[in-house]
């Protein structure tokens, strides 16, 4: 056996938490390794949100109507926004599953490693990847001929609405990740999140659904962060008079990944915590 | 801490899950440099007993030292000196070797040229070199062994924990990976192995603790559990069912253990001691009561017999 360098134990909280930060690290570049040596995973994650575009912008946009009038695919392409940012939630919670599932996750927690670095840099790598997803999907919104119209910072402020709704759904995630028995159990709690994200003002505005549903698809926490982005856009979007949470859709994408967050980070911290019980 | 003469102290562990005792007074103790071997059906708790000393679970009750520090109250210092290899090859399938070793190496604290000149010492001790840098998916089941192995290996631990290393492996890698724990052990680190055969057991433990329904119910050399349940084994196979009892009652006569019938196989097994006088004397008393046999054959005990000796009921019946 050849010199092995002693490894430096962490004591002071400075040392702990730069640390924290290595290793959380070391855990999302593994897995942004996983997206450069397998780019089809990328190709797939795009192709789905990308014919979405043509199939409502192209073959059912000539038939969709925005209320108070205005360009359907300037409507709809906040809504793809959204809609892709919570599917991103698929790949969060595969990905924790199947590490559980194969013994990863324990050998991580075999290691001195800091406690937080798994979930941590999970979260890492799922936003550096939505952040590539949406930015892809801005560069075909161009193409098909949406545009942000209040100039900049306001086009930032909508990205960072959307990346919060990501962030948020990172936390649900993982801690469905963590409750789930295994890779077979995630498909089927998956199966509702596409038709979720329709019950939504993604794709037609709500006032032209049955009363119920339309309420329904106002309250999805979906619908707030597509209002938000098309006024922050400058996107056609449903003339005002809707209910309290359509007139407060600002401050509702901000509400609702903070109520997500606030709920399932602390959750998934236990749930991780009681692996060892 | 170096004057602790055991690398692994178990007192008194455990564990609960709901109306199941998977450890019920776990006790154990491995002395430094040796190889113990953690012997039992499924559902006995090897694995849980594994995963408490590896600090992964928390124990209801008791206490265990691992490397002389507690694994609950100093689980860290523990995680840095221990290894751990499960039952399942613990390795990303879409890094290639040598980056599943840096990785480990990082999150061992090592700095970055040493977490890579690390991996790439590990990779050559286990034969891995040509296949650095192809994905670990594309590994055969014994080289994803060796691999998990190697990331067990990144700090030298001093304790190595080997929960059913062989397990879904063929002859072949199985003796790829007894090899690579005989060098590891040579070198002067202390094993735990759990596994469900005993010539595994007998091939790299020095000592065997053979566990049922949460606890240690024997434990010894392989040579004394051996000698404990009466050595090697007798086979009497008939042609057909007729003279069964009859075998059985000479058998009871001749060795000195109770013989086992199995009756859809025509076939009697008796414990014995000295297995060329036992098996003189059996194959005259049969020649004289004029009874023909279809075969007779000494042979080791299997881990059934050893473990039915030992609890008075076969393995299948714990596994159920």
């Amino acid at each position: 056996m050849s010199t092995l360098p002693a490894p430096v134990i962490p004591t002071t909280p400075a040392a702990r938490f730069r640390y924290a930060v290595a290793d959380g690290w070391v855990v999302a570049r593994r897995y942004l390794t996983h997206w450069v040596q397998e780019p089809g995973r990328i190709v797939a994650g795009l192709v789905f949100p990308g014919m979405m575009v043509l199939l409502f912008g192209y073959v059912f946009g000539s038939a969709m109507q925005v209320p108070g009038g205005g360009n359907y695919r300037e409507f709809l392409m906040p809504g793809l926004f959204a809609m892709t940012m919570a599917m991103g939630i698929a790949v969060t919670v595969t990905a924790v599953v199947s590490d559980t599932s194969r013994g990863i996750t324990d050998r991580f927690r075999s290691l001195p490693m800091a406690r937080s670095a798994v979930v941590t840099g999970r979260s890492i790598a799922d936003m550096v990847n939505s952040l590539l997803d949406l930015v892809v999907l801005l560069l075909c919104g161009l193409l098909v001929g949406w545009q942000w119209h209040n100039g900049p910072g306001s086009a930032l402020a909508a990205v960072g609405l959307l990346l919060l709704l990501r962030f948020a759904l990172v936390w649900v995630g993982i801690y469905l990740g963590l409750i789930l028995p295994s890779p077979e159990a995630v498909t089927v709690v998956l199966a509702p999140v596409y038709p979720l994200t329709m019950i939504a003002n993604t794709f037609v505005s709500p006032q032209q659904m049955p009363s119920w549903l339309g309420t329904l698809a106002e309250w999805n926490p979906l619908s707030a962060t597509v209002t938000a982005t098309r006024e922050l856009f400058g996107n056609a979007g449903p003339a005002a008079g809707g209910s309290w949470v359509a007139e407060n859709a600002m401050l509702m994408a901000v509400v609702w990944p903070a109520v997500l967050i606030a709920v399932f980070l602390p959750l998934s911290v236990r749930r991780y915590r009681r692996l060892s019980h | 801490m170096s004057g602790t003469p055991h690398a692994v102290l178990a007192e008194g562990l455990r564990k609960t899950y709901g109306p199941t005792r998977a450890l019920d007074g776990f006790d154990l103790a491995v002395p430094e440099g040796t190889v113990c071997g953690l012997l039992g059906p499924n559902g006995a708790g090897k694995t849980t007993a594994v995963r408490i000393l590896a600090t992964l679970l928390r124990a209801d009750g008791g206490r265990a030292t691992v490397a002389g520090f507690d694994v609950t109250r100093q689980a860290e210092q523990v995680r840095y000196r221990i290894g751990l290899t499960g039952q399942y090859a613990a390795v990303d399938d879409a890094l290639t070797g040598v980056q599943n070793l840096q990785m480990f190496g990082r999150l061992f604290h090592l700095s970055k040229a040493a977490a890579r000149a690390r991996a790439e010492e590990l990779l050559d001790r286990f034969g891995l070199t040509g296949a650095a840098h192809r994905k670990a998916g594309t590994y055969s089941g014994g080289m994803k062994r060796r691999l998990d192995l190697a990331a067990g290996l990144v700090l030298a631990p001093r304790v190595l924990f080997l929960d059913e290393p062989t397990t879904g492996l063929d002859p072949r890698n199985r003796n790829e990976v007894w090899s690579v724990v005989r060098s590891l052990v040579a070198g002067g680190t202390t094993v735990l192995l759990t596994t469900q055969y005993l010539d595994e057991a007998d091939q790299l433990a020095d000592r065997i603790a053979v566990m049922d329904a949460g606890r240690v119910i024997a434990e010894g050399t392989p040579a004394e559990l051996k000698a404990r349940i009466g050595g090697d084994q007798v086979d009497v196979v008939l042609r057909d069912a007729t003279h069964l009892s009859e075998v059985a009652a000479l058998l009871s006569r001749v060795t000195d253990g109770t013989p086992e019938t199995d009756e859809d196989g025509f076939r009697v097994s008796a414990p014995v001691t000295g297995r060329a006088a036992a098996l003189t004397g059996i194959l005259r008393a049969l020649d004289t009561a004029g009874i023909e046999v279809e075969d007779v054959a000494v042979r080791r005990p299997t881990l059934d017999e050893v473990f039915l000796r030992l609890t008075g009921r076969p393995t299948d019946e714990v596994t159920a």
